[in-house]
């Protein structure tokens, strides 16, 4: 099946004013008679639970932590990119898309990207207007940053909390909304099954994670902006309870998964320091506007960094891309840093590092310049790692990040089931192969106050949704597989954890779908994962109960998704017979190691349907139309 | 990392409780050869798998994005709300804080407005109900002027964000013989204080809060300090200064009551 993005014909500029002309409407009293589900409450969901309440539907929001203010979208920290150009440096609504389908390497929807930059300036005020207390100039302007992948700054930033300050404004929207009483929050509930109704996504099941009871809920549409699947590789940037399960969830109904194998390696995070590490934590990508990148010129330098004089030292980045620098986007800074190491170039006790040396920019600007900018990284880095950054470089090594795929969705931002919306991280719309720094806010915020608003209401006016409640029989059996799967995870009574079985599943993703990929190793990782998937339904040991507050069960769930999903991950990098922004397969490079594309057999996005369990899932495709950008080799020289 | 790991031994006392109603009480565990490398919950997990895997339930904490942002995680050790460390959340305490032979106290949140839900996970939803109070700038979505129509001097902006650098972990709550969250209603108060855009509900704002503070059960607030002693974002109590000015100005001059 050929898929159809539905981006409306027209000019690129005209085509979202053209389309919100051609919604339909939702009569404003009339939106009071409807009511919408929306699961996750990061940036994406929470800002579009408060817009739709503000709109006046009925919402019902569910997240999985304690509070809708935890959502992970609070850890970004770099910033936020809009096309203001306040700074006077020639940025506009057009640069700004042009750079985001570069930097994805022509792997993304025109249309979806230029509406992306055009609502990326309301965004900005929005987010001003709600209190969020950006970084100003002396003069009382909002300050700007340059940020990896662009060469002007257009990034508007929160000292090192972004996330936070805007998840923080979404919250607050939200808050707003369910004092009033137009959203009903449910906290510490986690998404177990979507349930459909004639084809159409008409509620949820949820398991409440202090009872263990499972509860569920019918809407009229379902919205989830449930995040990334980046924990598939368990080491990663992502918080503990970031999981692929409510999307996969979605995938078994037959929402179409796009692109899985688009998985951002970011290249600038604490490298790991033992078999226990839980997580790794990203360093604020905006360090390379200062940081030098290097490794020592001899192969395996064991002596301290300071010791090392400048001509023994390769500052590959800026001898490799003079143009860009350190600021190369994050696909080519990961695979440089790969490079070095494997090479034997690496630092620190595993050679699996590379410095980041502040030491010119301390002498060039002073400690203090440098530490009103980055204070709270260093202070970050400084305690998990024992060292101080003012003094010796940091290290650094990429770790798995941010998720471009996702379920498939169409301009309406609507998946392959009617009704069912994804936004933000979840779904796969705008990055293309590769994200640019700071843009990841830009979308969620983007898709949650000023896309699915509209869009969702095209939906509702234009579709029969017949009156039903969680008695339909379509949520009893929801209802009853959800708890035979519970029942299944507690009787195996096995030895194995699902941390223990999560760790080994992250290292064949890490080693096998990490950031150079072959066929012979993606092949080995679906046997691998396979037999490992028999070991979890074997082995696995959950002890406690499921009638009160369970973490490991929890995790048991969601290992279980992830033991599905990466094997569609690996199915799916398969499948890509090229290189492609993160998607770097060894054989297709350039004569410099840079990703080849093959633009006549691959310019499109793979959606997966799925077959059942343990079946080849089948694969669609989504032809990509560029008519306003020429595809090029990237290149960041 | 270039300092060598060791690897030390330690004796954990924990605070076990089934549920809400149950009576609680502190367990002992030995625990050997913790990497110094390892962050206080990794400790806690290498505990967890343990008991696991020796057919006994592991120890519930709550913990999410294990970098000191999120707020999900916190618990007294010795005494201390996120443990020894200065300025940091529970996550982000190293074991290299300990010394071998260490004896570690781990207790939940102990405080009215936050009744326990099992082991150290405690149920904080009142402050959510503070923040659904009043702690918004009352603006739709849409139809907000251009950002930089009101500009606003950087030090009013860097002021805003310190108070606004709250994760609403609780610690404050804990540490207070009050069990008073003053100081996370007045850095939600003072941010919006200080800037324009908060200004308009400013009076109402600094009322509701406070009286929803008051109905969750917390305690008011009598100069004690510890707050802000343990604050992992270390933000200061002179916006409890700043709170107690906002309210005092909206009871005399406000027409909201």
């Amino acid at each position: 099946m050929q898929l159809d993005g539905k981006v409306p014909g027209g000019p690129l500029e005209a085509k979202w004013d053209r389309h919100r002309f051609e919604l339909k409407l939702v009569n404003p009293a009339n939106k009071r008679k409807f009511n919408i589900i929306v699961v996750g409450t990061g940036l994406a969901g929470g800002s579009a639970s408060a817009t739709l309440a503000e709109l006046g539907y009925n919402v019902q929001t569910f997240c999985i932590q304690d509070s809708p203010r935890r959502a992970h979208s609070i850890a970004a920290q770099g910033g936020i990119n809009a096309s203001k150009n306040y700074p006077n440096d020639g940025d506009s609504i057009r640069r700004l898309f042009y750079d985001t389908v570069k930097g994805g390497d022509f792997r993304a929807r025109e249309g979806n990207i230029y509406r992306l930059a055009q609502v990326s300036e309301n965004i900005i005020d929005q987010c001003v207007a709600q209190g969020v207390p950006f970084a100003r100039e002396y003069g009382g302007q909002l300050a700007n940053r340059s940020f990896g992948g662009a060469q002007v700054s257009r990034t508007f930033y929160a000292r090192g909390q972004t996330g936070q300050q805007l998840l923080l404004g979404a919250y607050s929207s939200l808050s707003r909304q369910i004092a009033v009483g137009k959203v009903k929050m449910y906290t510490r509930r986690e998404m177990q099954e979507l349930v459909l109704v004639n084809g159409q996504a008409r509620g949820i099941v949820v398991r409440n994670l202090i009872n263990g009871e499972l509860e569920s809920y019918a809407a009229d549409a379902v919205v989830l902006a449930t995040g990334g699947y980046g924990n598939v590789f368990y080491l990663s940037t992502n918080a503990a309870s970031c999981n692929v399960g409510a999307a996969f969830k979605a995938y078994r109904k037959g929402a179409f998964f796009a692109n899985p194998c688009y998985t951002q390696i970011h290249p600038t995070c604490i490298p790991q320091s033992g078999h226990f590490q839980s997580k790794l934590t990203l360093m604020s990508e905006s360090l390379r506007n200062d940081g030098r990148v290097w490794v020592p010129k001899n192969k395996g330098d064991k002596r301290k960094p300071n010791e090392i004089p400048e001509s023994e030292r390769n500052y590959y980045l800026e001898i490799k891309y003079p143009s860009f620098g350190n600021l190369v986007p994050r696909d080519v800074a990961s695979r440089n840093a790969k490079e070095q190491c494997d090479a034997g170039y690496g630092v620190g006790e595993t050679g699996y590092a590379v410095y980041l040396d502040f030491a010119d920019a301390i002498r060039r600007d002073g400690k203090d310049v440098i530490q009103k900018k980055y204070g709270n990284l260093f202070d970050m880095y400084a305690n998990i790692s024992g060292d101080d950054p003012y003094q010796t470089p940091m290290m650094i090594y990429p770790a798995s990040h941010y998720a471009m795929g996702g379920l498939w969705v169409d301009y309406n931002l609507m998946s392959t089931i009617p009704g069912l919306f994804i936004l933000g991280e979840a779904n796969f719309s705008d990055h293309g192969a590769n994200r640019l720094g700071a843009s990841a806010l830009m979308q969620g915020l983007a898709d949650g106050y000023f896309i699915l608003p509209y869009t969702i209401g095209g939906y509702i006016a234009g579709t029969s949704l017949p009156r039903l409640n969680t008695d339909h029989a379509a949520f009893k059996e929801a209802a009853a597989d959800v708890k035979a799967n519970v029942e299944r995870l507690m009787s195996i009574k096995g030895n194995r954890t699902a941390d223990d079985l999560h760790r080994e599943l992250g290292e064949i993703m890490w080693n096998y779908c990490g950031m150079g990929r072959n066929e012979e190793g993606l092949s080995k990782a679906v046997t691998l994962i396979r037999n490992l998937r028999d070991e979890f339904w074997q082995n696995l040991l959950v002890p406690g109960s499921d009638q009160d507050y369970n973490l490991s069960l929890q995790k048991a769930g969601r290992v279980a998704d992830f033991l599905e999903f990466g094997e569609l991950l690996a199915v799916d990098a398969l499948a890509r017979k090229e290189s492609c922004g993160s998607h770097f397969n060894e054989a297709y490079q350039t004569e410099e190691g840079e990703a080849l594309r093959d633009d006549e057999n691959f310019c499109h996005v793979s959606a997966w349907e799925y077959k059942g369990f343990g079946n080849e899932p089948e694969f669609h495709k989504e032809p990509l139309v560029f008519e306003n950008v020429k595809l090029t080799q990237r290149s960041y020289k | 990392m270039t300092q060598d790991a060791k690897t030390i031994n330690i004796t954990l006392k924990v605070w076990r409780q089934k549920g809400p109603g149950v009576k609680g009480k502190l367990e002992t565990y030995q625990v050997n050869n913790i990497s110094t490398h390892m962050s206080f919950l990794e400790m806690l997990d290498v505990v967890n798998e343990d008991l696991a895997v020796n057919g006994k339930e592991p120890i519930e904490f709550d913990n999410d994005c294990r970098e000191g942002i999120c707020g999900m995680c916190g618990a007294v050790v010795n005494g201390a709300a996120h443990g020894p460390g200065k300025g940091m959340t529970l996550c982000q305490l190293h074991m290299r804080k300990f010394q071998n032979g260490d004896t570690i106290v781990v207790e939940p949140w102990r405080a009215r407005a936050f009744p326990i839900v099992k082991d150290l996970i405690v149920d904080r939803s009142a402050l959510d109900r503070i923040i659904q109070a009043g702690g918004y700038v009352s603006i739709n979505a849409g139809g907000a002027p251009d950002g930089n129509a009101v500009p606003i001097p950087q030090e009013i902006a860097e002021k805003a964000m310190d108070a606004a650098a709250c994760i609403g972990c609780g610690a404050c709550v804990a540490a207070c013989p009050n069990a008073s969250a003053m100081l996370f209603v007045s850095a939600k108060v003072s941010q919006l204080a200080l800037l324009p855009q908060g200004k308009p509900e400013a009076a109402k704002r600094a009322l509701t809060m406070l009286r929803q503070m008051d109905d969750c059960g917390f305690g008011n607030c009598s100069n004690e300090r510890e707050c802000e002693a343990v604050c992992p974002k270390e933000i200061s109590i002179t916006n409890i200064a700043r709170l107690n000015r906002e309210y005092l100005k909206a009871g005399f001059f406000s027409e909201f009551k």
